[in-house]
């Protein structure tokens, strides 16, 4: 019998979520390390989407199953899952992966539990044991401890990832069967839960998740001006500034959007420089992957030095003046 | 037109010392020795979010959380913080939960307290942080559910207006009574507890129920229940080789941009800019 790893294809306003592509990169890990036949399909829900089906078939699926309709235009937690949960039980496929997004986090669990199987959540490995079971390594405690989990019994073995924690690897296209599924029937209007529309910010510069160079600060920067300091050379080498929880706290950084760490982004750029982060777990596990880490930390102890290739103890203000002085 | 209102808890680690958190290299287990149990933080926001729609509207808030016994000292936390009673869900049938046994069980415990209107739970919990149990317990009581709630609005005949945030933006909704809400942090600001919160807290009525309090099916709870089985667990090793750079200051930031640029990264330098020009000069 044909193996089925299949992946959720979230997208917005008809752009495909980058986790997506990262998603069915390790797809494919997953199917090299299957024994016998496997296939790799879709699942892709909106409206106006048809076109992304070019780009699910450039990463390598097999199968694209297409709920296309008006009124799968705005994300509804109630539709979007049921038509997920109906073609689960059809197709029966072994694994079923989710982008931990927003959307992903919410949608993943509820057809889990539609489905009464198991989700790992927010993973942050993926492999296929000498039994051919999933096992997923989650975080947990911030990221302290890694877990390994696995759904033996029930199927679909489900798995959440953030985006930016698995790599988008190269094209490897495919011809695709597209399946279309029965929209007729979607009475959004009916439901108990309406989604009424959706607000999406301009962002400003490069984000944070494509930037080469991050410039990171955490709660010893100390002020505002500070914060702004980490924006401006940002944007003059072309990167981005980001911060950890207590920096979006105080209100210095503009919010969650540029915070790093398990309960923010997970970031890989080629550099990073950390100003006055301490290294607490949480924020560590968000940019662990970087190529480059730059340190500087008043305190000689802080936890931060240990993660960091080349570490300064100075006050965060002193350096940061002078790479504003120096970096045009 | 008063409210049954229900917040879900879970009494945590307390976060600001997982940097302690380690496994015993003898048992395998997870060691937290010395580290506070405290109510989940994002939960408090399901609390304070609780005790505003109570203000507004009227009605009853309780608490409830599947945990060990020793959880009823959080569950008096949040009788102290104004809500009127507390449910605890305790029995060694429950333990070893994941998100899918974990909320069938909350689901349980609620149907047994009775009609709801409007079910908080927080966002995610800090330790498993799984952000899952909201969802599922919302499928679990068949109503909507919303998750990652930092907006309520104009509660009018049994609907309400709600923003979720996801990407780089938000959602807008409306959603029919009773209904579950997963909220985020950005919500509101919890309340701290008065002494006569801590008080009044001592004669709110705190119920405990086993699995023999409740009508549930044996195969869905604790372990049994759980269709996640724990594998392996170890200590990710993140460390770098951590090189002091030491000399005058000015020194070090010149290194560090080189290292930056050997990483490839393009730097404009004043310094480059300026002898660029007496070239030209």
């Amino acid at each position: 019998m044909k193996n089925k790893i299949w992946v959720y294809a979230e997208q917005v306003e008809s752009a495909l979520d980058r986790v997506t592509l990262e998603l069915l990169t390790k797809a494919r890990d997953l199917a090299k390390a299957l024994k016998g036949d496997t296939e790799i399909a879709a699942v892709l829900l909106g409206k106006n989407v048809k076109r992304l089906c070019e780009t699910l078939a450039d990463y390598g699926t097999d199968v694209i199953y297409v709920g296309e309709s008006d009124a799968l235009e705005l994300y509804n937690p109630i539709l979007y899952s049921r038509l997920i949960t109906d073609l689960v039980k059809q197709e029966d496929p072994d694994i079923l992966l989710f982008g931990a997004t927003a959307i992903g986090s919410e949608l993943g669990p509820t057809v889990a539990a539609q489905l009464k199987t198991g989700v790992a959540a927010h993973c942050v490995d993926i492999r296929i044991n000498e039994k051919g079971l999933m096992v997923a390594s989650v975080p947990s405690f911030g990221g302290k401890i890694l877990g390994e989990i696995l759904c033996p019994d029930n199927r679909p073995q489900m798995a959440s990832v953030k985006p930016g924690i698995f790599l988008q690897g190269e094209k490897e296209p495919k011809e695709p069967a597209i399946h279309w599924l029965d929209t007729t029937e979607l009475q959004p209007e009916k439901l108990s839960l309406k989604a009424i529309r959706i607000e999406r910010k301009a962002l400003a510069g490069v984000p944070l998740d494509k930037a080469d160079v991050v410039f990171c600060g955490g709660y010893g920067i100390g002020t505002k001006e500070n914060w702004d300091k980490l924006e401006t050379l940002a944007s003059r080498v072309g990167g981005a500034a980001a911060s950890t929880r207590p920096v979006v706290d105080e209100g210095w950084a503009p919010g969650e959007e540029v915070m790093v760490g398990t309960s923010g982004k997970s970031i890989r750029p080629k550099a990073y420089v950390g100003f006055g982060i301490s290294g607490a777990t949480h924020h560590v596990c968000g940019m662990k992957d970087s190529g480059l880490v730059i340190s500087v930390n008043k305190d000689d102890k802080a936890p931060v030095f240990e993660v960091s290739d080349f570490n300064i103890v100075a006050d965060a203000t002193k350096v940061l003046d002078l790479l504003m002085e120096k970096i045009q | 037109m008063a409210l049954n209102i229900i917040v879900c808890i879970k009494p945590v680690p307390d976060p600001q010392y997982y940097d302690k958190v380690s496994i015993d290299p003898q048992t395998k287990r997870i060691t937290r020795e010395g580290i506070p149990t405290i109510i989940n933080p994002v939960d408090k926001n399901g609390i304070e979010a609780a005790l505003q729609l109570k203000k507004t509207y009227g009605g009853k808030v309780t608490v409830i959380t599947m945990a060990p016994p020793n959880a009823v000292e959080n569950l008096r936390e949040a009788l102290a913080m104004g809500a009127d009673e507390a449910v605890l869900l305790s029995d060694r049938a429950f333990g070893g939960a994941d998100t899918l046994a974990t909320s069938y069980t909350l689901a349980k415990g609620i149907e047994k307290i009775g009609e709801f209107d409007v079910i908080f739970c927080g966002v995610e919990s800090a330790d498993g942080a799984t952000a899952q149990v909201a969802s599922q317990l919302g499928e679990w009581l068949g109503i909507p559910h919303l998750w990652n709630v930092f907006s309520l609005e104009n509660l009018e005949e049994k609907t309400m207006r709600v923003k979720t945030k996801i990407e780089n933006g938000s959602m807008e909704w409306e959603v029919n009574l009773p209904c579950l809400f997963g909220v985020a942090r950005q919500l509101n600001k919890p309340r701290f507890i008065s002494a006569m919160g801590i008080i009044k807290a001592k004669s709110k009525p705190l119920a405990t129920w086993g699995k023999n309090d409740l009508i549930v099916e044996d195969a869905r709870l604790g372990l049994t229940g759980s269709p996640t089985k724990a594998g392996e667990i170890y200590t990710p090793d993140l460390r770098r080789k951590g090189e002091l750079l030491s000399g005058p200051l000015d020194e070090i930031v010149d290194t560090v941009i080189e290292k930056l640029r050997t990483a490839g990264i393009t730097i404009r330098t004043a310094s480059t800019s300026c002898s660029a020009g007496e070239g030209g000069a």
